[in-house]
């Protein structure tokens, strides 16, 4: 395991940190929410937090698509899964998501054919495979994995497959941030933007939350030194007066998305009016579902799924850790009935969620001598 | 999931032109390139893969620092990596 003092451009990071402490007007508390649960996950490792004043807080915010499945939809997949011939398959990280009978390891384990793939293309090839078997994939996540789901349709219609079709979960991530934004729960100052989602639909769609909402966001990359760069450029942001929003992972990150992935995704799929998020609750136009024109390879229509609404359950308190209104370590069940081997609550499934990621890190980061900018 | 993981592209496909095969970390697999059709995509060039498919061009120098972050992360890339063995789309 690596600890602050051991990742690369450790002298970096302190200059950094400096820099960031030197832009700290007296007595004001700064609030930055990062989206992405990869930037979470890096943030722990590292013990980022360490690196900066206590004036400035890291609130991490929904961007985990694993968290965010509600367990009503985990349930209609577990549906779907137990009907005649059918095979389900699904990323690893869905497997232990519970729903209100159990995760898709617990349905295996009974009577579903539930099959872990790295790729939609792998469940395609599954249902080459198996010409009398209908394969059904379970797509989440954000615009990050969107166009592979699309373009998975466009070649099941392209070999002329009938016996596949995607349970599309797909959610995306601006409705979320304004959702958060709306929230009279949290004050932000700015926001670290998600990395890879912006690889997809660029940075132009952020611009409504500098123009309305007078917040700076900065695309980030993953690295420590990106994060650490990306605090730095927030803050300069404030010490200007200025809220725009800028792309510190411009290597990466094109200002206009990737437009072929846009078009498929609009190609085959729409947004749906509403969708439950686990802990947010309902969000207008915040996730897609299959276009009409694609009914054929869309599970929802062909199975005619029960989609029961499932409360959370009462314990736990994700929601909250979601909207970065409180930290995993104040939720009154982590650690003790909620951990990685048994969660009860989504944020500890993922290895991105918050909980996970502060369970496996943040317990170590938070015993370790404060340094950099507090010496 | 939601790991991008970077790969060298090492062959195209004569027979599956929205495929190539890439290296990553010593596993060869045949990947999608499909949404990067207009980048014009050569061996030797490196992509950013997320779930198989081919997201983003990225340069060298990119792809080695996302390759050290990554195998400093352990267990998660180990996952990601183990997965994309186990895949065969072509």
């Amino acid at each position: 395991m690596r600890f602050v003092d051991e990742f690369r451009d450790a002298e970096k990071a302190q200059a950094l940190a400096a820099q960031i402490a030197a832009l700290c007007e007296p007595g004001r508390q700064y609030k930055f929410m990062e989206v992405c649960g990869g930037h979470t996950h890096t943030i722990y490792k590292h013990g980022l937090e360490d690196y900066l004043p206590e004036s400035i807080t890291l609130v991490h915010g929904p961007g985990c698509p694993v968290c965010v499945i509600p367990m009503g939809r985990v349930d209609d997949a577990i549906f779907i899964a137990r009907q005649p011939d059918v095979i389900m398959t699904s990323f690893g990280d869905m497997m232990r998501v519970p729903g209100s009978n159990g995760a898709f390891f617990d349905a295996n384990a009974q009577d579903a054919d539930i099959r872990m793939v790295y790729s939609p293309l792998d469940s395609l090839k599954i249902a080459r495979q198996n010409p009398d078997k209908r394969v059904v994939f379970m797509a989440i996540g954000f615009e990050t994995t969107a166009p592979s789901s699309a373009m998975t349709v466009l070649r099941a219609e392209m070999e002329g497959l009938e016996n596949f079709s995607i349970f599309c979960n797909h959610v995306t991530i601006i409705p979320a941030i304004k959702a958060i934004l709306d929230s009279p729960d949290l004050r932000l100052d700015g926001f670290i933007g998600p990395g890879h989602v912006s690889t997809v639909i660029g940075c132009r769609p952020y611009e409504f939350i500098a123009r309305d909402y007078g917040k700076p966001l900065v695309c980030a990359g993953f690295e420590p030194l990106d994060l650490l760069q990306s605090i730095y450029m927030l803050m300069l942001q404030l010490k200007e007066g200025r809220s725009q929003v800028e792309n510190q992972y411009s290597r990466v990150v094109p200002w206009d998305g990737n437009l072929k992935a846009l078009q498929v995704i609009n190609q085959v799929m729409e947004l749906r009016p509403y969708f439950e998020w686990r802990g947010l609750g309902f969000i207008s136009h915040s996730a897609l579902r299959v276009r009409e024109s694609y009914a054929a390879y869309d599970a929802e229509r062909q199975f005619l799924v029960p989609g029961v609404r499932v409360a959370d359950p009462k314990a736990c308190q994700c929601g909250e850790v979601l909207k970065g209104v409180l930290k995993p370590w104040e939720c009154k069940v982590f650690g003790t009935a909620c951990t990685p081997e048994t969660p009860i609550g989504t944020c500890m499934v993922s290895p991105e969620g918050a909980c996970a990621a502060y369970y496996n890190f943040g317990r170590f980061t938070r015993q370790r001598v404060k340094e950099a900018t507090r010496a | 999931m939601c790991l991008g993981i970077p790969g060298e592209i090492v062959e195209f496909m004569d027979d599956r032109p929205d495929l190539a095969k890439v290296d990553v970390s010593g596993v060869r697999r045949a990947i999608n390139i499909g949404l990067l059709e207009n980048e014009k995509l050569k061996p030797g060039d490196w992509v950013l893969i997320h779930v198989g498919f081919a997201l983003s061009k990225i340069d060298e120098e990119e792809a080695k620092a996302a390759l050290d972050f990554l195998e400093g992360i352990g267990q998660a890339y180990a996952d990601e990596l183990a997965a994309l063995a186990d895949s065969k789309i072509d």
